[in-house]
């Protein structure tokens, strides 16, 4: 068998474990149907809201304080899949790779700490 | 024996179909028995109180009883929510959770998909799970879920970096992406040429381990981290409107998840299914390999649980500032420390 076939084997056994994933929680709540009782009851279907009747709908506006962050996230995420080839590479690259990936690894420290004087990592 | 398992060698679809009966019965088993050691029994005893007493030889069988029960309850969707999403959000974290056990090695071969680049594959799969708590919160049209669900987004999104940074230090050790390549770079190795017992990366990586560890204690939204499901706040967050098996699957896949986090943590810090001065090539590794892992998982499992029924709940704000201002900067510092040794050395 071919290393290439060998290499998308390796992620066809992925996504059955995906399938499989879904289908043993489907087929345990398909088995759960000849167990559990239907009983429709108007009060059931009501949200929990502290045990009152709940006021207005379920997806009113709120303040998201994390899109900031989610921002930031984004950045520190990218640079982290720069590192891992250069990770797995650093014996090769020896001086030069490490002195160059140094320099990217400050600047986006200096990126943190941008943000952090900047008061964007306070909670507002 | 040993020489059997060695010499089996089946085609590709007996194989799969082995490793998914496997699977399917290893992953709701390591729930079980996290859920019934730590959390019945060594949380009882932490806390000065008996636990279950009554099902089983000792309680032991409290959780199946447990499972028996929520299977008989009544499926409720409350009015308003977005149905579809509702229902497929508790199968989308427990994919998520399968998906992990994939790449996890119980032996050089004992492995479901032995990929080459298992570390980021795990990374990448552990953060699907927010999907999951994400459709939850939204779909279940209520107030609480909803905050739940954010704060488990925010939280989640906050200790993805850590982690990431922190198994980058085991990479630049190893010098490979694949599981079980670490695991042989582990029993193979030395600590600055001393290579009595190999090189467990938790004497070289102690900074990446104390930074995995908080980070997978945040992604399991365990105490001190529970924010999306603190009861006290926002009942239960992102899991108040589900009832009976669905409500399960979600504590089934918080503990499946912890179980894997914990192999994981033993694959990259503690030597993973190897044992120092047994060679890994040896045979004895298909049935001592599993054994080993387990064993170290144990140990794992018991400091994340033993931090989550030790320390209260941190506020929402802590939580960031803690990931942001000291675990991140210090993973930073924990990379260039170990590469500059790496090549210098």
């Amino acid at each position: 068998m071919s290393e290439y076939s060998e290499f998308v084997r390796q992620y066809l056994t992925v996504a059955i474990f995906a399938a499989v994933g879904i289908g043993l929680g489907a087929g345990l709540l398909g088995l759960g149907r000849i167990f559990r009782p239907v009983r429709p009851q108007e009060q059931k279907y009501l949200v929990y809201e502290s045990g009152v009747d709940p006021v207005g709908t379920g997806w009113s506006q709120s303040q998201i304080r994390y899109y900031i962050y989610a921002l930031l996230f984004v950045m520190f995420d990218v640079e982290a899949v720069f590192l891992f080839p250069w990770a797995t590479r650093l014996e090769a690259y020896s001086t030069f790779g490490l002195i160059e990936m140094l320099i990217f690894v400050v600047i986006l420290a200096l990126g943190l700490l941008y943000a952090w004087r900047k008061k964007v990592l306070r909670w507002v | 024996m040993t020489l059997l398992l060695a010499a089996f060698d089946p085609p590709y679809w007996v194989s799969t179909l082995i490793k998914v009966l496997v699977i399917s019965i290893v992953v709701p088993t390591t729930a079980l028995i996290l859920g019934m050691v730590f959390l019945f029994k060594v949380m009882s005893w932490m806390q000065s109180r008996l636990g279950p007493q009554e099902a089983g030889p000792r309680g032991t069988l409290q959780l199946l009883a447990d499972g028996v029960k929520f299977l008989q309850k009544e499926d409720i969707a409350p009015f308003g929510a977005d149905r579809f999403i509702f229902r497929t959000a508790p199968l989308v974290v427990l994919m998520s959770t399968l998906l992990l056990y994939v790449a996890l090695p119980a032996s050089a071969h004992l492995v479901v998909s032995d990929l080459d680049v298992g570390v980021f594959y795990v990374l990448a799969v552990s953060s699907l799970s927010v999907l999951g708590v994400l459709m939850a919160g939204w779909a279940s049209a209520n107030k609480y879920s909803l905050m739940g669900g954010l704060r488990a987004a925010g939280q989640l999104i906050a200790y993805e970096l850590p982690m990431v940074l922190a198994v980058l230090g085991v990479v630049i050790q190893a010098g490979t992406l694949s599981l079980n390549g670490i695991v042989f770079a582990q029993a193979n190795g030395s600590i600055f040429g001393w290579d009595a017992i190999g090189n467990p990366y938790i004497l070289t990586q102690f900074v990446g381990f104390f930074i995995f560890l908080a980070a997978v204690q945040a992604e399991l939204t365990q105490p001190p981290f529970d924010m999306p499901v603190a009861e006290s706040e926002i009942v239960s967050g992102y899991q108040v409107e589900y009832t009976g098996f669905r409500f399960l699957i979600f504590f089934l896949a918080e503990f499946a998840t912890a179980f894997v986090f914990a192999g994981i943590a033993s694959v990259l810090f503690l030597g993973g299914w190897a044992v120092p001065w047994l060679d890994t090539a040896s045979d004895w590794y298909y049935v001592l390999g599993p054994v080993v892992l387990f064993a170290k998982v144990m140990i794992v499992s018991f400091i994340i649980f033993w931090v989550r029924f030790t320390y209260p709940r941190f506020r929402e704000d802590q939580l960031q500032s803690f990931a942001w201002k000291i675990l991140i900067p210090l993973a930073l510092a924990n990379i260039v420390v170990t590469s500059v040794l790496k090549v210098v050395l």
